[in-house]
């Protein structure tokens, strides 16, 4: 077995479930309670992954981090190095990639939560910002907790992306994923299948912590 | 100008209501302003106006000094910035907290040992010790009207909104919680809007009355006013009760309670109200009249006076009798042809024991 592909999917996967929880949360806030009539536009974009082909989001997300790009210009002239095809890159593309499986459970906990709890505490002299933390957050961890596990259970797969922007370069980019593929392309069907029941038993596993948890989060966008 | 709440506001709900209100409550002496009206008058909106929860799209809200609301220049002070105390219907206690947590949870600007003294302040007052750990779901329905009563004027707030306060309990609870919310209410002195739709409810709790109908307010005044001289027919309707009288109880036995309104002496049923003020309530529809002399009836208050006033509306007539106190009876157009009824006639009014509702009225 590659363990140095699953330390790299491992530290991937981590690194993605906590950037989204940082970067989720007030996105999922913001859609549940903004009264803007166009968030639709906001809601289609951070699904879209959900239903693009890895390679498509993999390629734009390639030129908007690659050289040409402002960014990918910006990010060469800070660091000295281009994003693409690093761990850092693949990071950025991972956390684009598993956006919306951390959005929606936790858009769909705020949801749940009675707005007549939030209404009084603002009443009680709270803000807002600490209203989310003392009553929002302690009501939806289920929730957070799914968006969490999920994001770290989908990067873990993930090919397409790894391979648009990661490229498949050995302790840096090269995920399990990757690693079945390359050697399944070698004939050697003994070390793909180790590898593949890895990753089978562990998704599986966070997905049963998941279901059990809490059914009711796991699903599409929040039913209004 | 004396300190006052004045409220003139507009908010249109497309295809419910529009709510254009205008109210003003004097800040001192506190008092207690009742929202009255049936369901969808637009009570629970003005409410949320008062404490920031709604927005409406024009007018003012002017708390003494301060403007809360001014929508023509876009002044919209937040709820956390108004200092008021809101009780929604149904109580919102946060669930993951517990009594003391529920409490306190306003109370983060305070010192610990400050706050700690204010939640045992209010669970002394609102009799909730050995409760302070308890979850809201541990808690009975008054119960959680305590805490979450506790909660609201925790921070001492300038204004109390309660919406429906005890509309989500049940009647005997309801019957036995209005008395202590009217004495808690005068013991606290703060300025307070009760919202609800429940007449003795208002009776009991408020010093004014606002009758609310389709989003506007119809009329304000005394509880005694608004009921015993209803300003147009809807309010009447609203109101439903034509005669209110303040009365007292004088005696009490064989679960026969005798009350004295203006000297004149009327029987209701038992009470263990002896010695206090009450709010004597008849419904016109209630009272019969009878030819001065004619026989015995079932009825226990038989009382002799004469009509001063006959207003038709259709088929019925509503006449006013002065038996020491205006008593309002409604009875059809060809009842009084038979009975001969004219202003200056003398009757008599009978009422049935039943008939008689008390509403206790404890001094304010």
């Amino acid at each position: 077995m590659n363990w140095l592909a699953i330390w790299v999917t491992i530290k991937l996967a981590c690194l993605t479930a906590g950037v989204l929880l940082v970067i989720g949360l007030p996105i999922a806030y913001w859609l549940t309670f903004s009264r803007w009539r166009w968030k639709f536009i906001v809601e289609s974009v951070v699904a879209l992954p959900l239903v693009l082909p890895p390679t498509v989001l993999g390629f734009y997300i390639l030129v908007a981090i690659g050289p040409h790009s402002p960014i990918g210009r910006f990010y060469t002239d800070m660091v000295g190095h281009p994003l693409p095809f690093t761990f850092e890159g693949l990071l950025v593309a991972s956390i684009f990639y598993s956006l919306p499986f951390a959005v929606q459970p936790f858009a769909t906990a705020f949801e749940q939560v009675d707005r007549r709890l939030i209404e009084t505490s603002w009443t009680l002299g709270v803000s807002k910002l600490k209203t989310f933390f003392q009553l929002i957050v302690p009501l939806s961890t289920a929730g957070l907790i799914t968006g969490a596990v999920l994001s770290f259970a989908h990067t873990l797969g993930e090919f397409g992306v790894v391979l648009m922007v990661g490229g498949n370069i050995e302790g840096e980019t090269r995920t399990v994923s990757i690693d079945i593929y390359d050697e399944v392309q070698a004939l050697n069907y003994a070390g793909a299948a180790k590898t593949a029941l890895l990753l089978l038993a562990v998704s599986y596993g966070v997905l049963l912590l998941v279901y059990a948890m809490n059914r009711k989060v796991w699903g599409a966008w929040p039913q209004r | 100008m004396a300190a006052a709440l004045t409220v003139d506001c507009r908010k249109a709900f497309p295809s419910r209501f529009t709510m254009a209100a205008q109210l003003t409550l004097p800040l001192d002496p506190p008092r207690v302003l009742i929202l009255f009206g049936p369901s969808g008058s637009g009570k629970t909106t003005l409410l949320r106006c008062l404490a920031g929860l709604e927005w409406p799209e024009e007018g003012r809200i002017q708390f003494d000094s301060t403007t809360w609301v001014d929508a023509s220049s876009n002044i919209r002070l937040s709820p956390q910035a108004r200092r008021i105390g809101y009780m929604p219907q149904d109580y919102a206690l946060f669930p993951t907290h517990t009594v003391a947590g529920n409490i306190e949870y306003g109370l983060s600007e305070l010192l610990a040992e400050a706050r700690r003294e204010r939640v045992r302040e209010l669970i002394a007052l609102l009799q909730l010790q050995g409760l302070e750990q308890a979850k809201p779901a541990q808690l009975s329905g008054g119960q959680q009207q305590r805490v979450a009563l506790a909660r609201a004027i925790a921070r001492r707030p300038q204004l109390l909104l309660l919406d429906e306060p005890l509309s989500a309990l049940d009647a005997p609870t309801r019957s036995r919680l209005r008395g202590e919310l009217r004495s808690l209410l005068t013991q606290l002195h703060i300025p307070s809007i009760v919202v609800t739709h429940d007449w003795a409810e208002a009776l009991t709790l408020g010093d004014i009355i606002a009758v609310m109908q389709g989003g506007t307010i119809l009329q304000t005044g005394s509880p005694q006013e608004v009921f015993s001289r209803p300003a147009n027919a809807e309010v009447a309707q609203i109101v439903g009760i034509e005669t209110v009288v303040q009365g007292q109880v004088v005696a009490n036995d064989n679960g026969l309670a005798t009350l004295s309104v203006n000297g004149t002496k009327l029987k209701s049923l038992g009470t263990d109200l002896t010695g206090s003020a009450v709010y004597v309530c008849i419904r016109a529809e209630d009272v019969l009249l009878e030819q001065t002399g004619s026989g015995v009836t079932s009825a226990r208050n038989h009382l002799s006076g004469s009509v001063v006033e006959m207003q038709q509306q259709g088929v019925l007539v509503t006449v006013t009798v002065d038996c020491g106190f205006p008593l309002r009876a409604v009875i059809t157009r060809g009842a009084r042809e038979e009975l001969g009824l004219k202003v200056g006639s003398a009757v008599v009014a009978a009422i049935k024991a039943g008939a008689v509702h008390l509403v206790p009225r404890s001094a304010a």
